[in-house]
């Protein structure tokens, strides 16, 4: 066995869930104390499509509304790749001092109210203004992407089980795009079922984004409306009630889209409709990358081993962890599912994507681009063995043949 | 004989609970393990979360 492999393998015991110490602590207080102020990302981002509603407003230029799409594709990337990775971890002692800061949760608040008026805003701009179609695609677009970020801070409260005022606010960034069920199902069935076949919310090696979405999206709306119906059934409710955590977020956003119908007009269809389905399309996007081939082993009893830190992707690119809450340290995340964002930690020798999420993203929309850079990657974290490869099952004769070649140890 | 009142204890994110009058024999605890004497690097057996996401079920 060469070096390497058995580096990457000392790495994965070691950075099994159960010993969060095994993250190599690299304290940077100086820094990790700084992103305070750069988590004010979370309110900028939904900023920018208010700014751009506003120019396009004043110089009658719809194309301003493109905006934030140029921002996420274009620039996000670019200073990506410039910023390069956070190698900065806190201590326990920083994270003793800074997890029940109450500092970052507001500005998870102050961002919902931001995604609303984003949305509000940019629905009366291609309302009342003389633009084009194109312009209008932009706009929707934007705010497509807005939703996506929306749902990343929906996602960081609707973990907060037990804070009661997180949570009614990661239903009301949520509802922004009509996706409040995400919280039931990615707490109580994704990170019960990650990395396995089961879960609609991991991809399979071999599944393009485009075939991995028609199983998700569904998929993940039956297994939150099945949890959310036992839940009220074990309290002796009925799933049709005012109780339902996934009819209360639908609620609200059935009510704001109906009254931005009747006051801004039949454009609203085609831009509301574009706006949630592209926020969606992120989060699809998310789950893809983040489990891509992946799978847990069954022990003897046929159990699903543990989820382990080896069972993620991560990426520790500075400006997209900013942007993104630090969702991309997504082993810690699944260790620690309650463990704040401001306090989550890299771990060495996790599999890693060669960028942040923002890139990654676009990549996935190339089916072809993204085989060819993310097989080889999966492939080496099953040392060649296929049989513990995650695939889709329709084309796993030809992906055995044309992979497997397990190294004997 | 002093009767042990034994409690429960809720995973925050996947909802299972640890009831320590019956333990959990299946991953070597057994039943009336008080949930404080579990190891501290113990887990989840459902959503791999660490001990301390468990909070007390009045
Ligand atoms: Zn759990």
């Amino acid at each position: 066995m060469t070096g390497k492999v058995e580096k990457i393998k000392t790495g994965i015991e070691n950075a099994g869930v159960a010993d969060a110490t095994a993250a190599v602590v690299k304290e940077d207080s100086a820094w990790i104390k700084n992103k305070r102020y750069m988590y004010f990302a979370s309110m900028i981002l939904p900023g920018i499509p208010i700014l751009s509603a506003f120019l396009a407003g004043e110089t009658g230029n719809g194309l301003w509304l493109w905006s934030l799409f140029i921002v996420f594709y274009g620039i996000l990337p670019v200073l990506d790749q410039w910023s390069g990775v956070d190698a900065a971890n806190p201590s326990d002692e920083l994270v003793e001092e800074l997890k029940d800061d109450r500092y970052y949760v507001y500005i998870l608040y102050g961002a919902t109210i931001m995604h609303w008026i984003a949305l509000v805003y940019m629905a009366y701009t291609v309302s009342t203004l003389d633009i084009s179609w194109f312009s209008i695609l932009g706009g929707a677009l934007s705010i497509g992407l807005a939703n996506g970020l929306a749902l990343v801070a929906g996602h960081e409260m609707g973990h907060k089980v037990n804070d009661k005022v997180q949570v009614f606010f990661a239903k009301l960034i949520l509802a922004v795009s009509g996706y409040g069920h995400f919280f039931i199902e990615h707490n109580k069935g994704h990170h019960k079922d990650v990395a396995t076949p089961e879960d609609p919310a991991t991809s399979a090696f071999g599944e393009s984004i485009y075939k991995f979405v028609q199983r998700e999206i569904p998929g993940a709306f039956r297994r939150a409306w099945e949890l959310e119906s036992a839940r009220l059934h074990r309290l002796g409710k009925s799933e049709w009630s005012l109780s339902n955590e996934i009819i209360q977020p639908a609620l609200i956003t059935i009510t704001a889209y109906t009254l931005m119908l009747a006051y801004f007009g039949p454009v609203m269809i085609p831009f509301l409709a574009i706006g949630a389905a592209y926020g969606w399309w992120q989060l699809t996007g998310a789950n893809y990358i983040e489990h891509y081939g992946l799978m847990r082993e069954r022990d003897a009893n046929g159990r699903y081993e543990r989820c382990q830190a080896r069972h993620s992707w991560n990426s520790n690119h500075k400006i997209s962890n900013l942007v993104l809450l630090h969702l991309q340290r997504h082993s810690d995340h699944h260790a620690h599912p309650t463990r704040p964002y401001q306090v989550l930690r890299d771990y060495p020798e996790v599999p890693g994507l060669p960028s942040g999420y923002p890139f990654m993203l676009a990549l996935a929309m190339f089916p072809s681009a993204w085989f060819s850079l993310m097989n080889p990657k999966v492939v080496n974290w099953a040392e060649g063995d296929m049989n513990k490869v995650n695939i889709d099952p329709d084309v796993k004769e030809e992906m055995f043949k044309r992979y497997h070649n397990p190294k004997v140890a | 004989m002093s009767v042990v009142e034994y409690k429960k204890y809720c995973c925050v994110t996947c909802d299972l609970v640890y009831d320590e009058e019956l333990g959990f024999p299946e991953e070597g605890i057994a039943p009336g393990t008080l949930f404080e004497d579990i190891p501290d690097d113990w887990t989840c057996p459902e959503c791999s979360a660490s001990k301390s996401d468990f909070f007390l079920v009045e």
